[in-house]
């Protein structure tokens, strides 16, 4: 059996006394795409940022390609990793944020060898082709000099997808990557986005485009109140949903 | 077209060009007339005051001002300002560090560091450190509650000097905490997120990511803090410091050119506190050029071009859509 790329069990998370994760169990096999979907204050994001360890989860386990986040079992007790090894797992784990948390003084090229060569201690060189080679993929080429702050919404998030891939990871995790944007941007992101997911990225995105779940994702996963109320194949959750809060939901917003 | 059409026949009266300009009488500000002729002639007072009055003794001033013991005296307060204003600006880095820390206790304790050396006048912390051996008469390196290696007499190893030091960068240290907080945490948290999440360390993320872009906020304030400090390293004259000041305090005591001798050292403040302003405006340019990085005046140039050019196109936009 293949081990799969994100093996979620029984996870939970609470702030204080508030629980917002209250019991997810989710897989997602190698070269899958997942969209988590749902009412926001559900917990998505939540879950997104426990899979990078960015938040600690309270109990269950998380998994990615069979590695436990954040911790390291021996003889039935957790140990938490260190600042060192807890970095050395993210970088396998590429993220997209909704606001693209480009660094402001960096400029485009910079901004995509940064993680590479200093995290990964790929040389300079090496790391520009392979920035130049990427910023062609997502139709930014001859921007290596601008400034975040000089380009578009989509433009910086296109930015922000490539640096995350410039770290050749195995999984990536994208934070309603399109919900900053302006409506006419929207499209140029999502279509970088669709060609990862045809070049066989595994990938987990938290969206509110119904369109793109459905012609994208593998698995569609409705989240409520901190729970997966119901998931499987597209065409089932968004046209025929089971449950009550999924059809709800759904009688709304598509 | 259609103008031609309405410039025709049909409006009997010719437009008429004068009646398009401004004829306004613009407002009297009777007040300020009156306020600029009063600086005026506090002004002229002043001036011939300086000119003429014979006790301001400018020979002297000119004889004194490049004197040998007057310059040792400005060697001194330049050193222990730079000395004073770098060690200042590391230790408030490390206090502001230890301030955010998600450390209970190096929060705290940074903390109440800032607490104390804000709340104490600099002056009684001075004089304090310059009778510290009245406390502690021997100074000794060692393990706590262990064995010492190493030990000294607190009058001989603590100077004037080192007190000097002493007494201005931990002082000053507490202010850049609080100059250097502020800056770092003006930076968007999506910054440091967006670092951790490519896999780099608290340490790298601080150094590549955050500080870079607090540094334009830091540099005004620390600016100030810097001529701030040249004229606070006067103080260091209760610890009989020949600084600028005690040096003119010790020619005046002997000669009782009391005046002059107060110009001189004023003359001197005034001058290197003008430098440093000049300094300061530099950085910040660029600093906020910083920001634009690296970019050139013309790619600056060619940045509004491109904004300009975007704006006019959305205009052609809306004039199709009008067309529509």
């Amino acid at each position: 059996m293949i081990e799969p790329a994100l093996r979620v069990e029984g996870v939970r998370k609470s702030y204080g006394h508030v629980e917002v994760l209250k019991g997810i169990d989710m897989q997602v096999k190698p070269g899958e795409v997942a969209c988590l979907v749902g009412p926001s204050g559900s917990g998505k994001s939540t879950f997104l940022r426990c899979i990078n360890h960015l938040e600690k989860i309270n109990s269950g386990r998380l998994y990615v390609h069979g590695e436990l986040v954040g911790y390291q079992e021996k003889k039935g007790r957790l140990y938490e990793l260190t600042d060192r090894e807890v970095c050395q797992k993210r970088a396998e784990i590429g993220m997209v944020f909704q606001s693209f948390n480009l660094f402001q003084h960096m400029s485009v090229l910079e901004n995509i060898i940064e993680a590479p060569t200093r995290v990964l201690k790929i040389s300079k060189e090496e790391a520009i082709i392979h920035a130049r080679e990427l910023l062609e993929l997502v139709g930014l080429s001859g921007r290596e000099d601008s400034l975040p702050k000089q380009l578009s919404g989509g433009q910086q998030q296109r930015v922000a997808i490539t640096r995350a891939l410039a770290m050749r990871p195995k999984l990536m995790l994208f934070d309603e990557p399109t919900s900053a944007l302006d409506p006419e941007l929207v499209g140029e992101v999502l279509a970088a986005m669709q060609d990862l997911a045809n070049s066989g990225m595994t990938m987990i995105v938290v969206t509110h485009e119904m369109g793109f779940a459905r012609k994208v994702a593998d698995t569609v996963a409705f989240m409520d109140a901190g729970l997966i109320v119901e998931s499987g194949p597209p065409d089932e959750v968004l046209d025929n949903p089971q449950q009550e809060r999924t059809k709800s939901f759904f009688s709304k917003v598509l | 077209m259609d103008f031609k059409n309405e410039q025709g026949p049909i409006s009997p009266t010719p437009v008429n060009s004068k009646a398009t300009i401004l004829n306004a009488v613009p407002i009297r500000h009777y007040g300020r007339w009156i306020a600029t002729v009063f600086l005026l002639l506090v002004a002229m007072v002043m001036v011939k005051s300086l000119l003429t009055n014979p006790r301001f003794r400018w020979g002297i001033v000119g004889e004194y001002i490049i004197s040998d013991p007057i310059l040792d005296g400005l060697r001194l307060t330049l050193i222990l300002t730079v000395v004073a204003q770098f060690l200042g600006i590391l230790i408030g880095i490390i206090l502001a560090i230890m301030r955010l820390s998600s450390n209970r206790v190096l929060a705290r304790a940074a903390w109440i560091y800032i607490w104390f050396f804000r709340g104490t006048p600099l002056l009684v912390q001075l004089i304090f450190w310059y009778n510290i051996s009245a406390l502690y008469p021997e100074i000794a390196i060692g393990i706590p509650f262990g064995p010492t290696f190493w030990q000294g007499n607190a009058n001989e190893l603590i100077t004037p000097f080192a007190v000097a030091i002493l007494g201005l960068a931990l002082n000053e240290g507490a202010y850049m905490a609080e100059i250097v907080r502020g800056g770092i945490a003006g930076i968007d948290k999506g910054q440091s997120e967006s670092a951790k999440a490519l896999g780099m360390t608290h340490m790298q993320t601080l150094r590549r990511v955050i500080l870079p872009q607090a540094v334009k906020v830091i540099i005004p304030p620390t600016g100030n803090q810097t001529i701030l400090m040249l004229k606070t390293t006067s103080l260091v004259s209760v610890l009989a410091l020949a600084d600028l000041l005690y040096t003119a305090q010790t020619i005046y005591a002997r000669t009782f050119e009391t005046m002059p001798l107060l110009l001189v050292a004023s003359l001197w403040y005034l001058g290197i506190t003008s430098v440093l302003t000049f300094g300061q405006f530099f950085l910040e340019r660029h600093f906020t050029e910083g920001n634009q990085q690296r970019i050139s005046f013309t790619q600056r140039i060619a940045g509004r071009v491109s904004t300009r050019k975007s704006s006019s196109q959305q205009g052609e936009a809306g004039k199709v859509n009008n067309d529509d």
